[in-house]
Order: C-alpha cells, then sequence, then structure tokens
C-alpha cells in the first residue's frame, strides 16, 4: 500500500507517516442491545468502495481526522478534522 | 591482447590507467573498462563457476543481467564483474569456486553426478536424520554457493539514504524511447525523473550505431531540466511509488505519470552445451567490442532467428571478427536485405539452420549446425564449424516485469512468439521496445508520443501539445512493420547423448528438469518455478522465462498461451538487503538518569523502547533494602500526560469506568482503562492538580496507546479539553521503604509527616532544590512517594535523594526487585498478568468498576454484562515451598493432568519466605487454600491459592 494523504494541520505527506483508525462507526447512544453491542464491538462494513475512516498523523502533529478513500484505488476524497468534515 | 582500435562510441578512457588486483594477480584497465571487460582483454574467458554444477561460465550479455559474471569485489559478494566499472586499487576475488576458477574440484558434481542432482534432490536426500539438515545445509551452502559474506559485522554495514522525490513524470529506462519521451514532457513543462540502469543513459542504441544520436538526445533533455539518474535500477511498483535504488541511495519517486521504457532482453537459445564460455547474446558480443573496444573473439558462428543476429554479425565482421557462418533460422532469410548484406560481406549464410550443440569444455571450440523440424530435432545432416564465439540471439522479450506490477495484463503474442503487456489507461504510458517499437526511428516516436500524452492528461502544454500528439501518432502508424522473426524451437538437439541443454544459466536448469518435474507433477508454469527454481537467479527470468515455457510447452505438449507466464514481483533489479532494511540502528530511550545507573553497575536491558537498569547486581538485596530502610528507583519510563480543560473530569469519567470528576484537588486515585468490550488494556493513577487539571499516569509500554486513545476519543467526542503528553519531559522516581519519609523530610520544603501528606495526597513540591509534583502511592506495599519532575534536573533530584538517604541505608533499586515487590502485594502487571481476555472482574478488582456511575463510560455495556454473567476463570495469587521458579505461562492443571489455567508471574520473595505467584485457574479454586498443580518442566508441584496479599494484606504500611 502506498499513497498520500493530507494532514488538515500538516499537509500532503506519504501514508506510512500515518496510523490507521478504521472505518467511522457510531458508538450507541443509549443502553444497545447484546446483538447491537455485539455489532457495534466485533463487525465492520469493510465495504469495496468509498468509506469514512479515522487516520491520525502518528509521525507528525498527533492529530485524529477522518477522510473518505476508495478502498478499491486508495484515492482519497478528502482528509479534514471532525469539526470541519463534511456531515455523513 | 584482444584490444580492438578505439572504437567510435567506447566508453574508455585510453589515457588513464586503473589498476586492480584479481585473485591476487594486478590487472591493468582503462578507465571506463568493467571489470570483465578488463579480465577480457587480458585473456580470461572464464569468469564464475555454476550454480550447482560448477561449470565454467562467461558472460552472455555484457551488461551484468545473468550469474556469469557474479564475484566478490571489496568483500563484498555477489557482484556484477559486468557491470561494475573498475576503480584503482579494487580487490576483486573469484566465488563459487575452489581451489580456482579454471580447476575446480566440484566439478565432479557435473561429470559424475548426474543422477544426483535433480530438482528437490537436497530435500529428498539430505532427510535423514532429520536433525542433520544443519549440517548438510552449511556443507551444501559451501558447494551451490553466491560467494561469503564479510565475517564482520562493520563490514556488512552500509548507510543507506533515503530520499523522497515527487516529480510529475518519471521515465523508467534512458534508451532512445525514454530520453524522447522526457525531452517531450520536459518541453511541455513537466517536471522529469529518468531512471536508467547503465551508467550512462542512451540503451541499445550506444551499442547499435547511434551512440551520438542518443548522447546528443540525452544532453537535450537534460538541458531541458530532466533529471537523469544512472546505475539506477526501479525496483518496482507500488501503487504509483518507484523505488530507485542507485548506489547508497534509495530514491523513493512519486510521480503523476510513468513512462515504462524498459526495452527488450534478447533471449538466448536452448541447445546442448549452450552456457559454454564463448556462447555470448549476439548483442552482448556487439556491445562488448562497441562499448569497451574488446574483440570478443577470432572466429564467429552466429546463430539467430531474425535481423537482430544478421545486424550484428555484420558488426562483429565490421571489427574484424571472422565470422565463418550465420545460421539464420528463417528460411527465406537469404531473400532479406540483411541477408543479402550478410553474403556481400562474404560470410557463409545458413537458411532455415540453426545452432544444436555446442563444441569445447572449457569453452567454445566449434559449433554443430543443423536444419530442425518445428521440435527442434535435426532433420538434415549436422555440420561442425570450427570457432571460439558463438553469438546467438533467439530474438526479444519485451522486459514487462514493471508494467505488469502496475496493473498491465500479460498476453501471448502469436505473431512474435512472446508475451506483451496491454496497457490499461491509467497513469502508466509504455514506449518503445517494451511496447513493441524496436526499431530506433518507432522507438523515438512512440517515446515522444509518451512524454506528449503524460503532459496532456496532466493539463500541460495546451492546444500545441494535443496537436502535436496527433501528428506524432500519426506518424508512429505510417512506420512500416518489423520484420518477421523466427520462433526459435523449445529446443534445438542432434540427437546424440551427452552434454546439458540449459534453460536457466543462473540457477542450472536443463530441459531434462523441467520434463523431470513435469513427470513429478509439477505441470504448470507456477509449479514448475517453484520446484526447479527456474526463473529464480540472479537475472530474475530475463534470460530463462520464455525458455522455460517454450519448454514446458513442447513437454506437456500444451500450447504457449496455455501455459502462461509467471507473477511478475518486485524486486525487478538485484538490490541489497541493507538498502531495504532500513537503517542499521535500534532507537532506544534512556532517562535522564541513565547515566548514574551506568555508574552504579546497574544491568541494564530492553523494556521496550527503553534501556532500562533491571538490577544492581543484587535484586532479591535490593527489594530487601525498600522492606527494611528505602530504597529508590527510577519511574521515567511510566507514560506521563497532563490533561487539562473545563471538561476534562468529565472526559476521564468517559475513558475510565471508575468515577474520576469525583477526586478532590491534591488526591490521587488508581484507574484501570477497558476497552468497549470491556477488557483490561492499561492501568495507572489519576492525580488531581486543581479544578481543570488532571496528571494521569499510564504503564511503560503503554504510554504510546494510551495517548493515542484518548486524543481519538477527544478528537471523537470534541470536549473542551487538552491532552499533553509529558512523558519524555519529566522524569520520576519511586522513593520507597519504612525510612523514605524522613529522607524526603530532609529535602522537601513541604510537611510529609503521616497527617501532613497522607496516602494518595499529590502535591507540589520543592525536594533538593528542584520543582516537583510528590505522589504517595505505593505500588511496592511499603510507604512510599512517587516523585515528579522535569527530566533536565531528574539526576540531580536522584542525586539529593540518594545522599540525604545515605544514612538510612537507602540502596538503589531495579525493575527486577520492584517486580518482587509489587508479586508480594498482588498488584497486577497489565499485559503481564492480564491478556487481551481479561476484565476487571476476571482480575479481582471488580471494585473499581462504577456501574452506579451517571456518566456513560467506554466499555460500560460489555462490563454490565460480565458482572451478570460472571467470570469462568479469576486472577489469584499462590504459593510453593521454596524450590523451582515456575516459568511464566507454566500451565495450571486439574486432577487428571487437563490444562486448567496458566502461571503469569512468578519470583522467589526472600520477604515471604517462599515461591510466590499470580495465575488464572478457574474460579471454583480461586479460594484461600486451594491446591493447584503446576506443571512445569517436566515436573508437577502443588501451589496453594492465595487471593489476599503476601505482604501486608490490610495494607497498613502503605497507609503509615
Amino acid at each position: 500500500v502506498s499513497f498520500l494523504l493530507t494532514c488538515p494541520h500538516c499537509g500532503i505527506r506519504e501514508v506510512t507517516d500515518f496510523g490507521f483508525g478504521g472505518e467511522v462507526s457510531s458508538r450507541p447512544k443509549a443502553q444497545p442491545t447484546q446483538r447491537e453491542l455485539n455489532t457495534y464491538a466485533y463487525f465492520r462494513r469493510n465495504v469495496a468502495g468509498v468509506q469514512r475512516e479515522w487516520w491520525v498523523h502518528r509521525s507528525g502533529c498527533g492529530a485524529w481526522f477522518l477522510a473518505e478513500r476508495d478502498t478499491r484505488t486508495n484515492e482519497v476524497m478528502w482528509t479534514a478534522i471532525p469539526e470541519e468534515a463534511p456531515a455523513p | 591482447m584482444t584490444r580492438l582500435d578505439p572504437q567510435p562510441g567506447e566508453r574508455l578512457d585510453r589515457s588513464t590507467t586503473v589498476r586492480f588486483t584479481f585473485d591476487g594477480a594486478p590487472v591493468e584497465a582503462f578507465a571506463g573498462d568493467t571489470i570483465a571487460s578488463a579480465l577480457y582483454a587480458g585473456g580470461r574467458r572464464i569468469f564464475s563457476r555454476s550454480f550447482k554444477y560448477h561449470r565454467p561460465r562467461g558472460e552472455m550479455d555484457w551488461a551484468g543481467q545473468g550469474s556469469g559474471s557474479l564475484m566478490q569485489v571489496d568483500g563484498a559478494p555477489g557482484i556484477r564483474a559486468a557491470s561494475e566499472v573498475v576503480r584503482e586499487g579494487m580487490l576483486v576475488e573469484h566465488q563459487n569456486a575452489w581451489p580456482s576458477l579454471d580447476f575446480d574440484v566440484m566439478r565432479m558434481s557435473d561429470i559424475a553426478g548426474g543422477p544426483f542432482t535433480p530438482p528437490g534432490f537436497y530435500y529428498k536426500t539430505f532427510k535423514w536424520p532429520r536433525r542433520a539438515w544443519p549440517l548438510y545445509e552449511r556443507a551444501l551452502r559451501g558447494v551451490a554457493g553466491l560467494g561469503t559474506l564479510p565475517h564482520r559485522q562493520d563490514e556488512r554495514e552500509w548507510r543507506t539514504e533515503y530520499r523522497r522525490r515527487h516529480c510529475d513524470v518519471l521515465v523508467i529506462g534512458g534508451g532512445v524511447a525514454g530520453l524522447s519521451a522526457a525531452l517531450a514532457a520536459a518541453r511541455q513543462g513537466a517536471d522529469v525523473v529518468v531512471a536508467d540502469d547503465d551508467v550512462e543513459p542512451g540503451g541499445a542504441l550506444l551499442v547499435e550505431g547511434g551512440h551520438e544520436r542518443v548522447r546528443a538526445l540525452a544532453a537535450e533533455a537534460r538541458a531541458a531540466g530532466v533529471e537523469v539518474l544512472s546505475k539506477a535500477p526501479a525496483l518496482g511498483f507500488y501503487d504509483g511509488l518507484v523505488p530507485v535504488w542507485q548506489g547508497d541511495t534509495l530514491h523513493q519517486i512519486r510521480a503523476r505519470r510513468h513512462v515504462a521504457a524498459t526495452g527488450a532482453i534478447e533471449q538466448p537459445l536452448v541447445f546442448k552445451d549452450n552456457d559454454l564460455p564463448g556462447v555470448m547474446m549476439a548483442g552482448g558480443a556487439r556491445r562488448l567490442a562497441a562499448l569497451w573496444g574488446v574483440l570478443p573473439g577470432t572466429t564467429a558462428v552466429v546463430a539467430t532467428t531474425g535481423d537482430r543476429g544478421l545486424d550484428a554479425a555484420l558488426a562483429l565482421h565490421a571489427v574484424g571478427v571472422r565470422v565463418v557462418a550465420v545460421a539464420d533460422l528463417r528460411p527465406d532469410a537469404a531473400s532479406r536485405e540483411l541477408g543479402a548484406a550478410v553474403q556481400a560481406a562474404g560470410i557463409r549464410l545458413l537458411a532455415g539452420m540453426t545452432v544444436v550443440r555446442a563444441l569445447g569444455r572449457a569453452g567454445v571450440r566449434g559449433a554443430v549446425l543443423a536444419a530442425v523440424d518445428a521440435t527442434g530435432k535435426a532433420t538434415g545432416p549436422a555440420e561442425e564449424v570450427e570457432c571460439d564465439l558463438l553469438a546467438v540471439s533467439a530474438g526479444t522479450a519485451p522486459a514487462t516485469s514493471l508494467l505488469l506490477q502496475s496493473g498491465a495484463k500479460a498476453r501471448y503474442d502469436a505473431a512474435t512468439s512472446r508475451f506483451l503487456a496491454d496497457v490499461p489507461d491509467g497513469i502508466v504510458h509504455a514506449a518503445g521496445a517494451v511496447a513493441g517499437h524496436e526499431d530506433a526511428e518507432a522507438a523515438a516516436i512512440s517515446g515522444t508520443v509518451a512524454g506528449l500524452d503524460a503532459s496532456v492528461t496532466l493539463g500541460l502544454g495546451g492546444a500545441n501539445a494535443k496537436r502535436a500528439l496527433t501528428n506524432e501518432r500519426k506518424r508512429l502508424e505510417a512506420l512500416p512493420t518489423a520484420a518477421p522473426v523466427a520462433a526459435p524451437p523449445a529446443y534445438a538437439r542432434d540427437g546424440r547423448r551427452g552434454g546439458k541443454a540449459f534453460v536457466d544459466l543462473d540457477e542450472d536448469i536443463t530441459v531434462k528438469d523441467i520434463a523431470y518435474a513435469v513427470d513429478e507433477g509439477y505441470d504448470s508454469i507456477e509449479l514448475s518455478k517453484r520446484y526447479t527454481t527456474v526463473t529464480m537467479g540472479p537475472s530474475q527470468g530475463r534470460h530463462s522465462q520464455l525458455a522455460s515455457i517454450r519448454v514446458l510447452a513442447a513437454v506437456t505438449g500444451r500450447p504457449l498461451d496455455d501455459i502462461g507466464i509467471t507473477t511478475a514481483r518486485p524486486p525487478w533489479s538485484t538490490v541489497p538487503m541493507g538498502a531495504l532494511a532500513g537503517r542499521p540502528f535500534e532507537p532506544a530511550k534512556r532517562s535522564a538518569i541513565h547515566e548514574r545507573h551506568r555508574e552504579l553497575g546497574a544491568t541494564v536491558k530492553w523494556a521496550g523502547d527503553w534501556r532500562r537498569a533491571y538490577d544492581y547486581g543484587d535484586p532479591e538485596g535490593e527489594a530487601q533494602a525498600v522492606h527494611q530502610a528505602a530504597g529508590l528507583i527510577d519511574v521515567s519510563t511510566l507514560g506521563k500526560l497532563v490533561v487539562r480543560g473545563p471538561d476534562a473530569g468529565a472526559f476521564l469519567d468517559r475513558l475510565y469506568p471508575n468515577r474520576v470528576s469525583t477526586l478532590k484537588p491534591g488526591r490521587i486515585r488508581y484507574g484501570v482503562l477497558t476497552s468497549e468490550t470491556g477488557r483490561i488494556t492499561d492501568d495507572g493513577t489519576i492525580a488531581r492538580i486543581d479544578d481543570e487539571t488532571f496528571y494521569v499516569t499510564t504503564t511503560s509500554s503503554g504510554a504510546g496507546a494510551v495517548l493515542n486513545w484518548f486524543t481519538w476519543w477527544l478528537a471523537d467526542w470534541r470536549m473542551r479539553v487538552h491532552i499533553t503528553d509529558v512523558t519524555q519531559a519529566s522524569a520520576a522516581v519511586n522513593l520507597a521503604g519504612p525510612r523514605s519519609r524522613e529522607i524526603l523530610g530532609e529535602l522537601a520544603d513541604i510537611d510529609v509527616s503521616a497527617e501532613g501528606m497522607q496516602y494518595l495526597d499529590a502535591l507540589p513540591a520543592v525536594v533538593a532544590g528542584i520543582s516537583c509534583l510528590v505522589l504517595r502511592i505505593g505500588f511496592t506495599g511499603e510507604l512510599g512517594y512517587e516523585i515528579h519532575c522535569p527530566a533536565p534536573h531528574a539526576q540531580d533530584l536522584w542525586d539529593g535523594l540518594m545522599q540525604a538517604g545515605a544514612a538510612q541505608g537507602i540502596r538503589p533499586f531495579g525493575l527486577e526487585p520492584q517486580r518482587i515487590l509489587r508479586l508480594q502485594k498482588l498488584h497486577i502487571l497489565v499485559g503481564q498478568d492480564t491478556d487481551s481476555e481479561s476484565t476487571p472482574y476476571g482480575a479481582a478488582m471488580p471494585w473499581i468498576v462504577k456501574l452506579d456511575k451517571d456518566e456513560d463510560f467506554i466499555g460500560r455495556w460489555a462490563l454490565a454484562r460480565a458482572a451478570e454473567h460472571g467470570a469462568a476463570t479469576a486472577l489469584v495469587g499462590f504459593s510453593l515451598p521454596d524450590g523451582n521458579v515456575p516459568a511464566e505461562g507454566a500451565a495450571i492443571l486439574d486432577a487428571g493432568g487437563a490444562p486448567i489455567g496458566q502461571v503469569t508471574s512468578a519470583r522467589r520473595s526472600r520477604q515471604v519466605g517462599k515461591v510466590i505467584g499470580m495465575g488464572w485457574v478457574p474460579v471454583a479454586q480461586a479460594e484461600d487454600g486451594a491446591v493447584v498443580t503446576i506443571s512445569y518442566d517436566g515436573e508437577t508441584y502443588e501451589a496453594t491459592v492465595q487471593t489476599s496479599p503476601f505482604h501486608d494484606p490490610e495494607g497498613a504500611l502503605v497507609r503509615s
């Protein structure tokens, strides 16, 4: 895997500068059922296509940010800190 | 001497002599010579011994792509002498031969070893007894070798620089196509890099009569701003990132568009004894004469399947080689333009014939020529022709590996009997011979097309570039098609016994070996490759891939496109492991007090990234000092985070299962972090400094992960909190033992009496003149103070405490005695006593989970379930009568001998007078006094379970 990613603070860097936080999933708001909890804790959608995901600039400023990436081509649509990310 | 008069395009500077030694003997070369060209000029024909049979070998292509010229240079093995330029004083030695290159006793394996060396031979033969394999391996390594590594570590290491280069267009290959592409793109304003593996750009034209043209083109490209990297092979294609190795630099080149102009590779013919020194590629022989002015042979036979060989025959004739016969497999060779030219030069042209056998023992003395049928069997009378050079050409194979790695699809082209790459629309363009444009003119125009195409897709050059692209495309289409090439037979043979027909010279794989593998069931190309190792040698199949496919097709009777082609994997070019392995150092963290520990004689060991003092030579004695007087340990490795802001308390409430926001300023609470599934991930202390500030410590190894965890949730929750990692900025020591209060009292500006500073108090103080944060906590189980200060002052703090404590009997203690002390208290080490399945309930800490907390927190729902259902196993203490210490991980058995749990920690405790430990047991056994069996090192031991601490179970000492 090799592509470029834009840190919202530091700019364009090699992907090896970053840590991957996986696809964005929302934490249940209230007491989940056992099934909901299992789904939240263990299951991933693992889409072949564009997904919203977490990244951290591990070897840089340390910021966590959001990105949309096509998992088939590694094309990155955008990156942004959560406050500035487009609504999902 | 076989040096020719100066050649028009040669690379030599004949006014400068370079001296080096080969196997101890002095050799004189001209500047610009390669090791092999200088040795050849001096009369040497054998450069190496083959991998398996130790047959004498010379250089085939004079570009150093195969294994023929592998030598040991200045101690480094596996250097290709045919591409390594001479340097004054270099020490060159042969490899893989004993006692010498010209007489190698292991040649016996070729002469007598016929039945002993088929594929898979080692693994079938050297199996018994199994434990003897290392001995066999060592012996085999000695005879089937690729040189020897230097013994000294420093001679095996070198420094690799890493350079990241971003550009608009990367052109791989600096031949006429690549240079034309680079120039065209640069003229449209693109930032262009060319990576070429030869010592100068120019490619095939340097040898084939176009040296002035390509050298001028290279100069023009440089003038237009193109960065040309020479001796810089591209290693692979990784999603648009191309690593290019150049000496001691690894360029990581990322381009927006790529032009693959990797050329085509001339292929050898397969016939009996086709590996004798003196057998060369026709292009190789030509290269030797053109670039280094060396006469490749005095009397030559040329065997070819197309115009390449005829062209080479004329070139060899022109430099003074007596070409006695040219065998062209095409029946109509004489009626072709070049065929007529060959005959006009007075050379015998044998149309429809090929070479079926080379004659000679240590070198070519003749060639046997015959007409053959489609399978390669001689159909007419064979003719023996004396010669000392046998130049062969079976056409070319496009160098498609990098294209295939970039996503192109391999396709068999029946017209040219070889595999081409279909390049999809995208960021990669192909130009020149690799795209089928082998003729110089076609290659140049296709390069210009690729360069313009890349520019236009990048939006450079505007309408003019588009117009030029259209025109150049038309010019390319209008060119005449190249002359046809005959498909060579899989292997040509005269029907006589004796001799070996090599498919792969690198790995010593013969036609027989491929057939043998098919008999054993390895009849697909991927299996055949793995079983015989064909194409896996130094040339990476450059000379053997097509030949091996042809032989497999012939043996199995299947068509070539059905056989297919093996996957092209990086690296495409040879690269030292060291260039990829990274810099030869291991980053280490050291505490600010590290030098003191060394002076005190500490045993320093790795603990994660840290270099830590394990003990000072007497771990049990050091532990006793903490019980009896005082000890001082460096705990700077603890993770330390300052969590600050109006929401800091609420933020920590969401992360920890216990309550944090209710903590009063100046107080400390122990905290365990869990995952969303309720599993323990880390632990530490939380001290509240003021309303909005918390000082959080983590385990040493978990510091990075906890910081990541905190900042991630903070990004998600967007609370008014700032997290500052002060792990490296702050140092910490733990002063522990009954006398620690007196020692601290001497140095601190605060009241440290039992009333003034109570257990779990956190107070700022000046200690020994240094501003500190003092935490009264007790990991060791004795009265203790964890003192944090800015790292630059840590050594002064350490010294101050050691001096003040000298009269009280203070001793430094290391990590090992601390582990004994904490085990006596059953204080867990996360990751040692817990694993990814451990919940606070199982780890005997149910009290730390506050399910009645108002705030939601990470792991709450999973922990609520765990609380309802209870754990199946529990973490308990155990003791054994003084004796053996079971290893961490030792099994705990039930009455029937089945494993029911495992030991996680065990130490000998002088204080308790027993061996003590912790481990996981079923809840039924997790009761005081229960007896469990521990199996360790073939013995079993009875251990007694204890759920309360071994030392000071009430905790009176830490609170005193």
